[in-house]
């Protein structure tokens, strides 16, 4: 018989709404099923997915808290009389963020609902080719069948398993952010960019914060980048354990928690009690009880993640996938909406155009944040080899830090250039305020293919911190003092 | 300095005239004594006190009476200014540049004579000229003004808060000031004789307006002062204020502590001997008009800077066409400063980023149907929580549609608009179409994604 839908999504997230509302746009037949499995600790949460409830909004929210700390201090160097001693409340502030969030959930709700877009509260699972099974948390089950189907399911932090007491007594980062009652004295395990702003903000607010690292931070990201960030962060206190990972997590009597963990470097085995345990170990795709199997979608067989090709297009012709769950893809908001909108203009839009994943901006929203676009210094060199890369850098401080009498010894900016003539930007890297927004332009200009000689015809908005940017003139390879000075 | 890269004997001359109340201040010029350095951190001052305010729907917990003291903030600044100075002498020194502070003029080809502050005069020569004397506020012309009024040249040394301020003007340095004094707690009304910020793209100005209005500034709209008196002695006095209106005979009066007069400023041309050696400028306006390569009607006589016919009054196209001026002069090259599209910030309390054309230019230029206006408003995250200025922040893009779609303007109005325009200035100058615009993606949650 004919398919119920022209179109349905699993997962109510980033991807998964930006594709049904566009979809819709083109006067398709559209539902949306989302539903939200408690956390272990029982921590749930409405429509929009992770970024919305657990992710980049609540975070960005408690990273200016912090960074708001921050001002309090500087403000009294700019006149500001403000009565010591200065408390931050846990609850007030965690009250106002998950309200926040929750008029998101709301309005996208209402969005659904303006755009005719069917919206179930249900987990979907394959059936068959064209038919979604959607459970309700009560168990009332419902039958939907599409002509299209995107799976959009997003993923959900790991446990260590591996570590006794891990699961029971530990939270992840889907937890945080909905905590009534402050975390206290908190320990980050490894280090992914989560559990790194996580613990920046920790710090801000004014939590006896550790970050606890076996190797390096930051995989993936410019290793000289990322040491400056960690770097910072100990500056400004939040205490690290390196080359060290946790060997078992258990409860005391005062109902704190003891973690005992194998220092690698000295061969020992150290203990500790802290408050709260938040695991940052990565992220696992949310594919297990889609019964994929049943209907022949690939998935990755180490990351479980869905394979898709260029097009979003699973192995199976008609059912497709975005967001985090896709293999090789970068796991952020605005590449799984722009996926999801370009997938639905192809479907049911006569477009083409497919989604370019190259040259995707992105920050880091540590206490001093770390914005990048393209390649890292190490991926330039691999590619191309260090003879044929200028790398172009700077130390610099930004105005507001000088009356505040605050350091500024990472405050940094890299460039990697191509070395022949031309001198075509692979990589831009800053470390500083607001590095989100100073980068947003230069990404732009990188998709244009813009080079170094064109960055340094571009004049400087004076005073900003981004204008160093188009003052970039020394080379690593020129050995000289990369400090800026003066005006 | 980078003519001592390549080795020339180089001597600067600097030197400042005290302002009417008798000001003055070291080596560095506008933007570091009294302009774009000292502005920025009072803006940071004033942003500072409403970021307070947020604090505490944040979770920060503090007494409810939050005060700002003046002199603390002035002492700060100022003290980082003297740094600057120092860094100035230190690096000219180091560079091996002859500095002398001294008030030079011609006084015939190739002669300069330099008088410093005790009247002692010297004569030097030099195989080429380079004058980079700036501007310098303009006062009203009316009884009182000089006597009582200030002038930026004042307001970021001001030994005592200006309390209650009437700023006179709609320039961005009026905005701008009037902006963070209202931030700092202050009584500010801005007397505006017709529209704010001339020149630059008006649906932006006027939303500048709006906001600071909102935001408890008074704006007295169509009125000239004409003349301005002392009731009573004091740091601050108190003045009086008469204006009339530019559209009748309606005459209002005004009671302040202080005056800050930011009507425009005027070429520093008229006393410095240009006659003796020829160099014409324009007599109207007093600045110096230069060929493309910063070349006065005197060979070896050159200009950049605020002085400039034509040219945009900012520091960063000012040490860029001094930069380069020298590397043609002395190092073979041969790149000229890119006056066209360049960026630029006002640090109004709702910050303002543009690069290219205003709307009303681009619509004069290509006509109306050849352009295509994106747009949108916008609610940075960090305000939501504080519930602040909804629908405030707004951004437009200004595309060519006969020139697929190029970006040919760019407007942002929001917070840390500086930062936010930079990257996309230099987008444009490579060129950007609105097409290669949607299909870069945006980093999340940051204001600059809109």
């Amino acid at each position: 018989g004919k398919n119920e839908y022209d179109l349905l999504v699993i997962g109510g997230g980033s991807g998964g709404l930006a594709c049904a509302k566009e979809a819709a746009q083109f006067g398709r037949k559209v539902a949306v099923l989302d539903y939200v499995e408690p956390s272990p600790q029982g921590t749930k949460w409405g429509l929009g997915g992770t970024c919305v409830n657990v992710g980049c909004i609540p975070k960005k929210l408690m990273h200016q808290a912090a960074l708001l700390g921050s001002a309090l201090k500087d403000a009294q160097h700019y006149g500001w009389n403000i009565a010591q001693p200065v408390h931050h409340s846990w609850s007030v502030m965690a009250q106002a963020v998950q309200n926040y969030v929750k008029s998101l959930n709301w309005g996208h709700r209402v969005q659904l609902q303006d755009k005719k877009v069917k919206y179930f509260n249900m987990k979907g699972s394959f059936s068959d080719l064209h038919t979604i099974r959607g459970l309700t948390k009560a168990g009332k089950e419902t039958i939907v069948t599409a002509e299209n189907i995107v799976i959009a399911t997003g993923g959900r932090p790991k446990y260590p398993m591996q570590i006794a007491g891990a699961l029971e007594y530990g939270i992840t980062s889907d937890d945080l952010f909905w905590l009534k009652e402050s975390p206290g004295k908190t320990l980050t395990p490894f280090v992914f960019n989560v559990s790194l702003e996580c613990a920046g903000f920790l710090t801000g607010i004014g939590l006896d914060t550790t970050v606890m690292m076996r190797s390096i931070p930051l995989r993936g990201f410019d290793q000289q980048m990322a040491s400056l960030v960690t770097e910072h962060m100990e500056s400004y206190g939040t205490k690290f354990l390196k080359r060290c990972f946790p060997t078992k997590v258990e409860k005391l009597e005062s109902n704190r928690l003891q973690v005992t963990w194998k220092n690698t470097d000295l061969g020992t085995e150290e203990t500790e009690s802290f408050d709260t345990v938040m695991w940052a170990v990565g992220r696992a795709p949310d594919t297990e009880t889609l019964n994929l199997e049943t209907v022949g979608v690939k998935t990755n067989s180490e990351s479980g993640k869905i394979i898709v090709d260029a097009s979003e297009a699973t192995s199976v012709p008609h059912i497709y996938a975005v967001g985090d769950i896709t293999e090789g893809r970068p796991e952020l908001t605005p590449t799984a909406i722009a996926a999801g909108k370009l997938l639905a203009q192809r479907l049911f839009g006569q477009s083409s155009e497919l989604m370019d994943y190259d040259n995707v901006p992105t920050t880091v929203f540590t206490p001093l944040e770390y914005g990048c676009v393209g390649l890292s210094e190490e991926a330039a060199v691999q590619c191309y080899g260090s003879d044929n890369i200028e790398v172009y850098h700077a130390y610099y401080k930004p105005l507001e830090f000088t009356v505040a009498e605050r350091v500024a010894t990472q405050c940094y900016i890299k460039m990697v250039c191509l070395r022949e003539s031309e001198q075509r930007i692979l990589g831009l890297h800053f470390i500083g305020p607001n590095a989100g927004e100073v980068i947003q332009g230069f990404g732009l200009g990188i998709k244009c293919g813009a080079t170094y000689p064109q960055l340094m015809k571009t004049i400087g908005i004076h005073p900003t911190c981004a204008e160093e940017i188009t003052k970039l003139h020394i080379t690593k390879r020129s050995g000289l003092d990369a400090v800026v000075t003066g005006c | 300095q980078e003519a001592a890269k390549y080795e020339k004997k180089v001597m600067v001359l600097d030197f400042v005239t005290p302002t009417p109340l008798g000001n003055s201040w070291g080596l560095g010029g506008t933007c570091v004594n009294v302009g774009c350095i000292p502005k920025k951190l009072m803006h940071q001052a004033a942003l500072l006190g409403q970021a307070l305010q947020d604090s505490r729907k944040f979770g920060w917990q503090f007494t409810e009476e939050v005060k700002h003291n003046w002199m603390t903030m002035t002492e700060s600044v100022q003290n980082y200014i003297g740094s600057l100075n120092w860094g100035y002498r230190v690096a000219l020194r180091e560079k091996k540049v002859t500095y002398e502070n001294a008030y030079g003029e011609f006084v015939g080809p190739h002669t300069v004579k330099a008088t410093n502050k005790r009247g002692v005069e010297k004569l030097y020569t030099a195989e080429r000229f380079l004058i980079a004397t700036g501007e310098r506020p303009r006062y009203l012309g009316i009884p009182g003004d000089k006597e009582y009024c200030i002038s930026s040249d004042d307001l970021f040394s001001l030994p005592y808060c200006p309390r209650k301020t009437l700023v006179v003007g709609a320039s961005y340095v009026a905005l701008e000031c009037a902006g963070f004094l209202a931030g700092l707690g202050l009584d500010v009304t801005v007397m505006v004789r017709s529209i704010l910020l001339r020149g630059f793209d008006q649906d932006m100005a006027n939303k500048i307006g709006e906001y600071m209005e909102e935001h408890g500034i008074n704006f007295i709209r169509e009125f000239v002062p004409i003349k301005v008196e002392q009731i009573e002695e004091g740091t601050p006095g108190r003045l009086k204020v008469t204006a009339k209106s530019t559209k009748g005979n309606e005459i209002i009066e005004g009671e302040y502590n202080t005056v800050l007069l930011a009507i425009g400023r005027d070429a520093c041309t008229r006393k410095i001997g240009l006659d003796k050696v020829g160099v014409k400028i324009n007599e109207k306006t007093g600045k110096i008009p230069v060929n493309d390569e910063e070349q006065t009607n005197v060979p070896y006589i050159y200009a950049v800077g605020d002085i400039l016919q034509d040219k945009l009054e900012l520091t960063p196209v000012a040490i860029q066409a001094g930069r380069l001026l020298v590397q043609r002069l002395y190092a073979g090259a041969t790149s000229k400063c890119d006056y066209v599209n360049v960026p630029t910030t006002v640090f109004t309390p709702l910050e303002y980023g543009a690069c290219g054309y205003s709307e009303e230019t681009a619509v004069e230029k290509f006509g109306e149907e050849n352009i295509e206006v994106y747009h949108s408003h916008f609610w940075p995250l960090e305000w939501t929580v504080p519930s602040r200025d909804n629908n405030k922040c707004y951004a437009k893009i200004i595309c060519n549609i006969q020139d697929n779609e190029r970006v040919i303007g760019f407007h942002v109005l929001g917070p840390n608009a500086g930062e936010v325009t930079q990257g996309f200035a230099a987008a444009i100058k490579c060129g950007v179409t609105k097409g290669q615009l949607d299909s870069t993606i945006g980093i999340h949650p940051v204001c600059a994604e809109v």
